[in-house]
């Protein structure tokens, strides 16, 4: 008897540790968001302190400012995630192939993965910069500008500049991804198309691309996510400016967090995200069929 | 065969290289300004070769800027992250792979769940947590959020590893008269080498970037880590841009060293079930 009620109780011990982990620094403060998103919360000004039911949101909604980082997110996410896909698909199709040196580019083009956002963005304010920026004296010498441009202070470049550093570090993340599910794609069906004449453009839109619909669909939606919630590049490169123009909703929330002190208005701004990104992930499930096909 | 050899170098080659050159060129291009004096770095014409490389730049970034601080708080605060992920994440490993229980789904759908929650979201409750129990402005609290949000993936990559473990090795191990802890410290620990060196690259390339809570957390700046050193380069009045560039090398020494070891794991690591960007 003894014996039997120990081996029930092992597995919980040995969660237990992880439980109390998440439990307490994730799903415990996780609530208080949506606590907090109903109360007046201002540590310099304590007596206004106190529940104010839905005055936060009626605020965040009748603001320019959610309207236009709800903007920024959509762009950033679409241009990122669009982009991505492209040049990793690009990327994973050719490391697919054998060929000498295969191994060396892998690690190459692999290797911006285990950058930091703030590294990433070091790295292209040296680029970007007005004066001294390398980007504006290559653009000068093959004549395509003829003034340097403030890639980064400039309201209509500045977006474009802050996806292409983001997209430096994103490449790797779809290209490890599909190359991992290619890998795992039979040949014969390959041959198969080879024996039929298929051109390799036709056997990428007819057989790759099919086969690899879920984990298209899959690391799409992922990377959604992951780049909606995304902060640290912005957030070091260019702090959501100029005027609020790369200030994303999560940017929004992490400069409440960070510089102002208005917590329950940013927690209120962090639960309509959650719901935002919450029926994006279930309209774009749906709308795919993801797993439909196969029992995934 | 000469169409074919034109075939190859225009789907092959050129694609490959120009994203390799947009791989490289940033990396290229700090290396290069890292070694340049300031002087240099703001001139004109621009140079793409230090005329006389120095490495004042590194001496300035390591000694007056405190990445050699830096360095070591970051260096502190991973390893002790890592080796709380490593040591929970074999034991929740261990438990998915060797028990049936009560809610095993659930905890599995729990770890894939949870690493969608947006950091940002969590800087301020965790914050006014940590300040109630003032551990505001420690490591001890970097600590604690860094071992929580690389736990879901590191446990579920490492129940990947153990699956490949063979049970029936510790029941031989078991009639041999060995207890289940002997069996586990003896027998499984020894074969899942390879895999917990993995998990802990992982999670130490994790760790080591850190930005947004480090940010939220340190105010006093001998306890800054490599990220929050780098952005307060970036924001200083008058920035040192040779000196910056040189932090930015610093900073990539063990996130590239790591990487070096697990690319050839990248591939099956990250589409073993797991979500990290």
């Amino acid at each position: 008897m003894q014996k039997k009620q120990k081996t029930v109780l092992t597995p919980y011990l040995l969660i237990l540790p992880a439980v109390l982990f998440i439990g307490c620094v994730m799903i415990y403060p996780l609530c208080k968001v949506f606590y907090l998103a109903f109360q007046n919360y201002n540590p310099t000004m304590p007596f206004l302190n106190g529940f104010c039911g839905i005055d936060n949101f009626v605020k965040i909604l009748t603001t320019g400012e959610f309207y236009s980082a709800l903007l920024v997110s959509l762009k950033w996410v679409v241009s990122e995630v669009g982009l991505q896909l492209v040049f990793g698909m690009i990327v994973a199709l050719i490391l697919n192939q054998s060929f000498r040196g295969r191994g060396f580019f892998r690690a190459m083009t692999f290797v911006p993965w285990a950058m930091s956002g703030v590294l990433t963005a070091v790295l292209f304010s040296l680029i970007f910069n007005e004066n001294f920026g390398v980007l504006n004296d290559i653009l000068r010498k093959l004549g395509i500008i003829k003034e340097n441009v403030a890639w980064l202070a400039n309201s209509k470049t500045v977006l474009g500049s802050v996806v292409v550093a983001e997209l430096w570090r994103g490449i790797p993340f779809f290209a490890i991804s599909l190359l991992a599910a290619m890998q795992g794609l039979s040949q014969d069906i390959y041959e198969a198309a080879k024996v039929d004449g298929c051109t390799r453009f036709q056997t990428f839109r007819k057989i790759t691309l099919p086969l690899l619909k879920n984990t298209i669909v899959l690391t799409t939606l992922l990377r959604t996510i992951w780049e909606f919630n995304s902060v640290d590049l912005i957030y070091s490169l260019t702090g959501g400016g100029p005027v609020g123009k790369t200030t994303t909703l999560s940017m929004l929330i992490a400069n409440q967090a960070l510089t102002t002190n208005n917590y329950g208005y940013g927690s209120a701004i962090s639960v309509i995200s959650f719901f935002i990104l919450a029926i994006v992930a279930v309209i774009y499930i749906k709308a795919s069929g993801f797993g439909k096909e196969s029992d995934e | 065969m000469k169409e074919k050899k034109r075939v190859i170098v225009f789907l092959r080659w050129l694609p490959l290289i120009a994203i390799n050159i947009f791989v490289l060129f940033p990396i290229y291009w700090a290396v290069n300004t890292s070694f340049k004096g300031e002087g240099e770095i703001l001139g004109k014409p621009i140079t793409y070769l230090p005329k006389v490389p120095i490495i004042s730049n590194f001496v300035e970034a390591w000694k007056n800027v405190g990445f050699d601080k830096y360095f070591v708080n970051s260096l502190k605060v991973s390893f002790i992250s890592v080796i709380f992920i490593v040591v929970v994440a074999i034991m929740v490993g261990y438990a998915l792979t060797r028990y049936k229980f009560k809610g095993k789904g659930v905890f599995m759908g729990l770890l894939l769940a949870v690493q969608f929650i947006p950091a940002a979201v969590l800087l301020v409750p965790l914050f006014n947590t940590f300040k109630t129990m003032h551990l505001v402005g420690s490591h001890l609290a970097l600590i604690v959020v860094n071992v929580t949000f690389q736990l879901p993936f590191c446990c579920i990559l490492m129940k990947g590893f153990i699956e490949g473990v063979p049970i029936a090795l510790e029941e031989a191990a078991m009639i041999d008269g060995c207890s289940r802890m002997q069996g586990i410290v003896r027998v499984v620990i020894p074969m899942l080498v390879p895999g917990i060196i993995t998990v802990a690259a992982f999670a130490l390339i994790g760790c080591w970037n850190e930005f947004l809570f480090a940010m939220m957390f340190l105010n006093d700046p001998d306890m800054y880590t490599v990220p929050i050193g780098l952005k307060m380069m970036q924001g200083e009045y008058g920035v040192h841009y040779g000196a910056m560039a040189s932090g930015a090398i610093i900073a990539m020494i063990i996130p590239v060293a790591l990487f070096a070891y697990l690319q050839k794991y990248l591939v099956t690591g990250l589409s073993a079930g797991a979500v990290k960007g």
